[in-house]
């Protein structure tokens, strides 16, 4: 068996193992690559950094799910970040259903290192069904979708929701979606109630939401774990985004070398194939 | 009447949701508020149907002792211990409570861990299956090791030529794609809520006319 059929053959589970490796070794090696910054992620970090502080609130809507949380959550720590840094109330809430728990955890996580204080830095809504109906009614009222907090505390009776009705009061919106909610925030936030709106998505998703940034419907946009990693670093305040780049580099530099390394196998089987044709005949 | 009755109200609902937008007369934003809430309540009402489905569809696997009805079992028995735990345990869904520890612990790191399996599945993908047989396949391969390399700090290493390709690539031939694709899409979406509405189209009825 020549080298190109031995190559072209090999088991899968090796490259399995070169990926797991690949993912592993820089957590314990970090390569420490800088990581530049965007123009997506600096939109998205200076419409947040534009909101006076112990004003109007941020509202964060945290739609991810598990599968998309290694992802989508180090943004949503950033942000919270950046917003309790500069004094910024935020409005936490949720479009899907199991980002209750991931939603609740990721602020009280932030809120507990930062020392914010719930009711007056921050509210936590929790879980609303539905993506088109209360994205619209919280332009109508805030109080028709949430008449009341994650655990049952009127919003008239929490102090910073005071004066706070609707869209109006609220300079941006951001949601963190593995899934269609960024758009649904566009159609029924943006477009009928001239809201501002940023996301965060996966890095697949990403490309989708370049025709909305060039349009001006997104202020902002974070891509991927490359996204997270932009904005700690320009919050300065690397963490799992940043650490992860090294893998993610070391990953991608690895099934480029397997697409290589493959197509240079498959042309020259190929060429070898039409090599002892031409003989045969 | 069982065909009219639906067909009418679509009728009604869809008119109304789309004349509202026209009016701020306050009777009619008013109905407007009325109609989101009653939608909110059918999507709580969704995931219902769908509990009673996924309930159904694997009661029957089991009772019918299909081959894979360990499976069911594990589905069934998750199921009934998260509405258990969330219903009856103390503090429900509270921080540190069974359920979030259940969800925290288990669900969590399941669900991450399947979809970060892909990650596995496409190296291996992209190595027997990502050939440049053809220009088009060729020109795509090019963009992709362009994009891949772009957006890891390594491509802005190697060059500052590569994250200027990526950003050319996302914001030019992929941004006028997408932007075809969307209006396609948005014309087809129009058409079709067209025919919905005025009841061309009765396929959500189920068993067609």
């Amino acid at each position: 068996m020549s080298w190109y059929d031995k190559l072209l053959q090999v088991d899968r589970r090796w490259i399995f193992l070169a990926i797991g490796v690949a993912v592993v070794v820089p957590f314990f090696v970090p390569l420490g690559l800088p990581v530049i910054v965007t123009e997506p992620v600096q939109g998205l970090y200076d419409a947040v950094e534009s909101i006076p502080p112990n004003d109007k609130p941020l509202l964060l809507s945290i739609d991810y799910a598990p599968a998309t949380l290694p992802e989508l959550e180090p943004m949503a720590l950033a942000i919270l970040r950046h917003a309790f840094r500069n004094d910024v109330n935020v409005i936490v809430m949720t479009l899907h259903p199991a980002g209750y728990g991931l939603a609740e955890r990721a602020v009280r996580g932030v809120a507990e290192e930062m020392e914010q204080v719930e009711g007056e830095d921050y509210v936590f809504m929790g879980f609303t069904p539905g993506v088109s109906a209360p994205i619209l009614g919280l332009g109508v009222a805030i109080r028709n979708v949430f008449p009341e907090d994650a655990y049952g505390t009127p919003l008239d009776e929490i102090p910073m929701m005071e004066g706070i009705r609707n869209y109006d009061d609220i300079p941006l919106a951001i949601t963190l979606a593995g899934w269609s909610a960024a758009e649904a925030w566009i159609y029924f936030a943006r477009e009928p109630y001239g809201q501002q709106v940023g996301a965060g998505v996966t890095a697949v998703m990403a490309t989708d939401y370049y025709p909305y940034l060039d349009a001006g419907q997104l202020q902002g946009l974070l891509g991927g774990m490359r996204g997270a990693a932009e904005y700690e670093v320009l919050i300065e305040r690397e963490a799992k985004g940043v650490k992860g780049m090294d893998s993610q580099s070391v990953i991608h530099l690895l099934i480029i070398v397997l697409i290589v390394l493959g197509n240079v196998a498959y042309f020259a089987q190929r060429s070898a194939r039409r090599k002892m044709a031409l003989e045969d005949a | 009447m069982r065909r009219q009755l639906p067909l009418t109200l679509c009728f009604i609902a869809g008119v109304f949701m789309a004349v509202q937008y026209f009016i701020p007369h306050w009777r009619v934003q008013d109905v407007y508020d009325r109609f989101l809430t009653w939608l909110q309540i059918i999507f709580a009402f969704a995931f219902l149907l769908g509990t009673v489905s996924l309930v159904k569809v694997h009661y029957h696997k089991i009772r019918n002792r299909a081959a894979d009805r360990g499976f069911s079992w594990v589905v069934l028995a998750g199921l009934g211990s998260m509405i258990g735990l969330g219903f009856f345990a103390p503090g429900h869904n509270d921080p540190g409570s069974p359920f979030d520890m259940m969800f925290q612990n288990v669900q969590v790191p399941i669900e991450a861990t399947m979809f970060s399996l892909l990650a596995f599945y496409i190296a291996s993908a992209a190595f027997r299956a990502f050939r440049a047989r053809t220009l088009e396949a060729t020109l795509l391969l090019i963009a992709a090791c362009i994009v891949m390399l772009g957006r890891v700090p390594i491509g802005d290493l190697i060059s500052e030529r590569i994250p200027e390709a990526t950003r050319w690539i996302l914001t030019v031939p992929n941004l006028a794609a997408k932007r075809g694709i969307m209006i396609g899409v948005g014309l087809g979406m129009m058409a079709t809520a067209l025919k919905i509405v005025l009841g061309i189209e009765r396929a959500w009825m189920g068993g067609g006319d």
